[in-house]
């Protein structure tokens, strides 16, 4: 990616200006996802028709594909340190492999809300649900978005060839997936445990 | 294709990148959208200016309402803020441009794309009318069917990404790109105050995002967050938007009080009196504003302890500002005073803003806000602050700051008349409504009875809002005048600055700064400039190079393509039928522009 020719560049902080706009973002975004949690737990509780949380959650499968995610993340790490040590095979290999961790989530994540809509869960059922919806949807668009730059980052390495080492590139991505990683540890616990208090 | 742009001409405006251009169509943008605000007022306050009048019906007048404060808010005094943001920072800080120069662009066209849908609701007869905190339910399906208050959700969701893109960018270039011996603590004030405002966007906006996507699922997708008969609650709205709607006033004041502290020191010929104070007490602001949403919220019935913990953090914030004042009247305080324009309208600031702080404070007190919640009382204090605070100090930077970003003096004359043209009716208007307000008279009724003892106050609101009008008027005439006779060239350091972009010719050149410079002392062109016992020095100004020498970033295309893609995605959610369609043809065309953005050579 063109941004390479100023790679090096000056700051007064010494971190690349990319890695510090992403920082930078992410702390946005903890307010988005705080926002959208703070909604759902105030939400949970409150529907008045329709199934509950306790009836409809399937904590075998969350714990899965929540596994699912972190080890994405152990993926994420490796790409990166391939491509820091410019090793192309592991380096495409790794990315790949993060991105398939992601779709693998998307899937899981697919079957859990066609499983509540035929258990009687709409996105309009009631309030528990829409904030349900609207908070794992929420991270769940932020996974699809990780898994898009990453293929194109992937796509991009076919393209530009073996001599292409994009470090600080797949570092910011890689913030931004781990960052989802630990939302989704949060969302996993106040979502899915928290109702077994 | 970057590389074959052209450097003049309509192109290079819509592909530029460079931060000093942007600021300008910043600043372009938001004086078209205070004429829009202000012509609305205007006719607001001839409506009111007699009982019983008929010149608007009720629904125009709520329309009136809710676009007058929600245009003067995010489309005049968030983006002229901006353009300050824009056009300073990085020539304070001695950079050669904002950290991300193409997202800068993107930001300005998503505002400007936002600024126009919001507005485009008047051709289709579909103004929203839900106030400019738009609160729910009155929002909701059952009682606006129409797209009017889509229109405001979908305006303001695009202007606060735009603000959140800008937010991110500036932030990264204060911390990131200072020159060398710039530590935090010799940075100037204006950029502090930038700093904290960026902080608080960035905090505060993803909070309103949140609120506007539950109530677009509430209009489009028929969910009830905010609906009680499915188990929501209206009350959510409310916290939300306050959450982000307090910490949004420090927003718009920020800017104004960095501006005042740069302005008042040049013309008092002192240094700011107690920087490292002015800073810690700005990041104090900046903190307690999100600590203090619930004082919008006293008369919800919000139960004892949270009226008293947000009643005391609400007294608290009157601290820090406090302090703000003080030493701004220090600075004055033995200077070598030369009242220029920009000066008068600095000074004013400090009284204005202290008079609109003092009716602030008192209605942190829940049992008195019960009183004022909903009167004229709290129109005059937010104008106070707001337009008396704000505004002021806007105009302020302007005539500042005008000589360095298009080299020639603004008429001082004429700003001297537009300025006093200001006082005089801003005062006219709004200190009345105090009374107004006491005597009960309740904010957004679009008429009253002859039998109130309304009227005479209510008159001479309006007649001073008409004197207001002439001060625009005498402005536009000033700019129309300087621009066209180019009468009095300025030099660089035209008022005898102590920052960096003193040092630049006026216009600075594209590559901003031939040498990089290196600072020692806050302050550091004045100490350059003099000795502690005011000997004169010869300062190096920036010398002039051979633009072809320096690296720039290229023009580019993409930055409006993807706004304009942003802009299609929402334009999608006005049509029934084909909407989606819009919708997804608008996302294609904003991931298009992305990849075209990542692989264009920068
Ligand atoms: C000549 C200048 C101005 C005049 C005559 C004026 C007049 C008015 C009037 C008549 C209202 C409606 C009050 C009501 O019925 O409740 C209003 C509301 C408002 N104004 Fe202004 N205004 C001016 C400038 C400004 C400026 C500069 C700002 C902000 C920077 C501003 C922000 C607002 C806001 C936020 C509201 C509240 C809107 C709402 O209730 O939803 N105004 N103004």
């Amino acid at each position: 990616m063109s941004a390479d020719a100023h790679a090096v560049h000056h700051t007064v902080t010494g971190i690349d200006n990319r890695k510090f706009g992403m920082w930078v973002l992410i702390g946005s975004e903890c307010f988005l996802f705080g926002a959208l949690i703070l909604n759902y737990l105030v939400n949970r509780d409150r529907g008045l028709v329709g199934p509950k949380a306790t009836d409809i959650f399937n904590i075998d499968i969350t714990t899965l594909s929540t596994f699912d995610l972190l080890m994405s993340s152990v993926a994420m790490v490796l790409a990166l340190h391939a491509c820091q040590h410019r090793e192309i095979k592991k380096f495409r290999f790794w990315t790949a492999m993060v991105i398939l961790g992601g779709i693998i989530f998307l899937g899981f994540q697919y079957f859990e809300f066609h499983h509540f809509i035929h258990a009687g869960l709409g996105l309009t059922t009631n309030v528990f649900g829409s904030s349900f919806y609207l908070l794992t949807g929420c991270h769940g668009t932020h996974v699809f978005f990780g898994v898009l730059w990453l293929t194109s980052m992937l796509v991009t390495s076919f393209i530009r060839g073996k001599e292409w080492f994009p470090s600080v590139q797949l570092e910011v991505a890689g913030l931004y997936w781990h960052f989802v990683d630990v939302v989704w540890i949060l969302i996993f616990t106040v979502v899915y445990l928290f109702v077994y208090l | 294709m970057a590389k074959c742009l052209p450097n003049t001409g309509v192109i290079s405006w819509i592909t530029t990148v460079d931060h000093k251009r942007i600021g300008i169509m910043y600043a372009v943008s938001a004086f078209f959208f205070l004429l829009c605000g202000g012509i609305e007022a205007l006719l607001m306050r001839t409506q009111l200016a007699i009982p019983n009048n008929t010149l608007v019906t009720a629904g125009t007048f709520n329309s009136l309402v809710t676009m007058h404060g929600t245009t003067m808010i995010f489309l005049f005094v968030m983006p002229l803020s901006a353009a300050f943001f824009n056009f300073l920072t990085p020539l304070m800080i001695g950079a050669p441009d904002v950290a991300f120069p193409r997202m800068n662009a993107l930001s300005y066209w998503i505002f400007l794309f936002g600024g126009l849908l919001l507005n485009f609701s008047f051709v289709v007869r579909l103004a929203p009318d839900g106030g400019w905190f738009n609160y729910a339910n009155l929002t909701g399906k059952a009682f606006s069917p129409s797209h009017a208050i889509d229109f405001w959700v979908f305006g303001v969701q695009i202007l606060g990404l735009a603000s959140l893109i800008a937010a991110i960018n500036f932030l990264v270039t204060i911390l990131n790109m200072r020159c060398k011996g710039m530590t935090l603590l010799k940075m100037p004030i204006f950029i502090w105050t930038t700093l904290v405002t960026q902080v608080l966007l960035i905090l505060a906006l993803p909070v309103i995002t949140v609120a506007l996507v539950m109530m677009t699922f509430d209009r489009t997708f028929g969910t009830g967050f905010f609906d009680p008969a499915g188990g929501g609650q209206v009350i959510m709205w409310q916290h939300f938007f306050w959450i982000f709607g307090h910490p949004e006033v420090y927003i718009l004041i920020l800017p104004a009080m960095g501006i005042v502290s740069e302005i008042l020191p040049t013309f008092s010929r002192k240094p700011l009196f107690g920087y490292t104070v002015m800073v810690y007490s700005s990041c104090a602001i900046g903190f307690l504003g999100f600590a203090v949403w619930a004082h919008h919220m006293f008369t919800t019935g919000l139960g004892p302890w949270a009226q008293a913990l947000f009643s005391a953090a609400t007294m608290l914030i009157a601290v820090p500002t406090g302090v703000k004042i003080f030493n701004w009247i220090s600075t004055l305080w033995g200077g070598q005073i030369r009242f220029t324009t920009a000066m008068l309208f600095a000074m004013s600031f400090i009284a204005m803003f202290t008079f609109g702080g003092l009716s602030g404070v008192m209605h942190s007190s829940p049992p008195i806000d019960s009183q004022h919640q909903d009167t004229y009382f709290v129109v005059a204090h937010f104008h106070y602050v707001l337009y008396g605070g704000a505004v002021m100090a806007l105009f302020g930077g302007i005539f500042y700051w005008f000589p360095k970003v298009f080299g020639y003096y603004l008429h001082e004359g004429m700003g001297k008349a537009q300025f006093w043209l200001y006082m005089l009716g801003f005062n006219l208007t709004f200190f009345p409504m105090h009374f107004l307000g006491m005597q009960g008279m309740p904010r957004r009724v679009f008429t009253y009875a002859g039998d109130q003892g309304w009227n005479l106050w209510n008159l001479v609101a309006t007649s001073g809002s008409y004197v207001t009008a002439l001060g625009g008027v005498m402005f536009v005439v000033n700019i129309v005048y300087t621009m066209a006779t180019k009468k009095k060239k300025a030099p660089a350091d035209c008022w005898d600055g102590r920052t960096l972009e003193w040092s630049l010719a006026s216009p600075p050149p594209e590559y901003n700064f031939a040498v990089d410079p290196e600072v020692k002392n806050l302050d550091d062109w004045w100490h350059q400039k003099y000795t502690h016992d005011g000997r004169r020095l010869t300062p190096r100004y920036q010398p002039d190079v051979d633009p072809a020498t320096k690296h720039l970033p290229h023009p580019s295309f993409w930055p409006i393509i993807l706004a304009a893609g942003l802009e299609i995605v929402a334009i999608g959610f006005f049509f029934d039928e084909v909407g989606h369609y819009i919708s997804v043809a608008g996302l294609v065309v904003t991931l298009l522009a992305t990849y075209g953005w990542i692989f264009e050579e920068a």
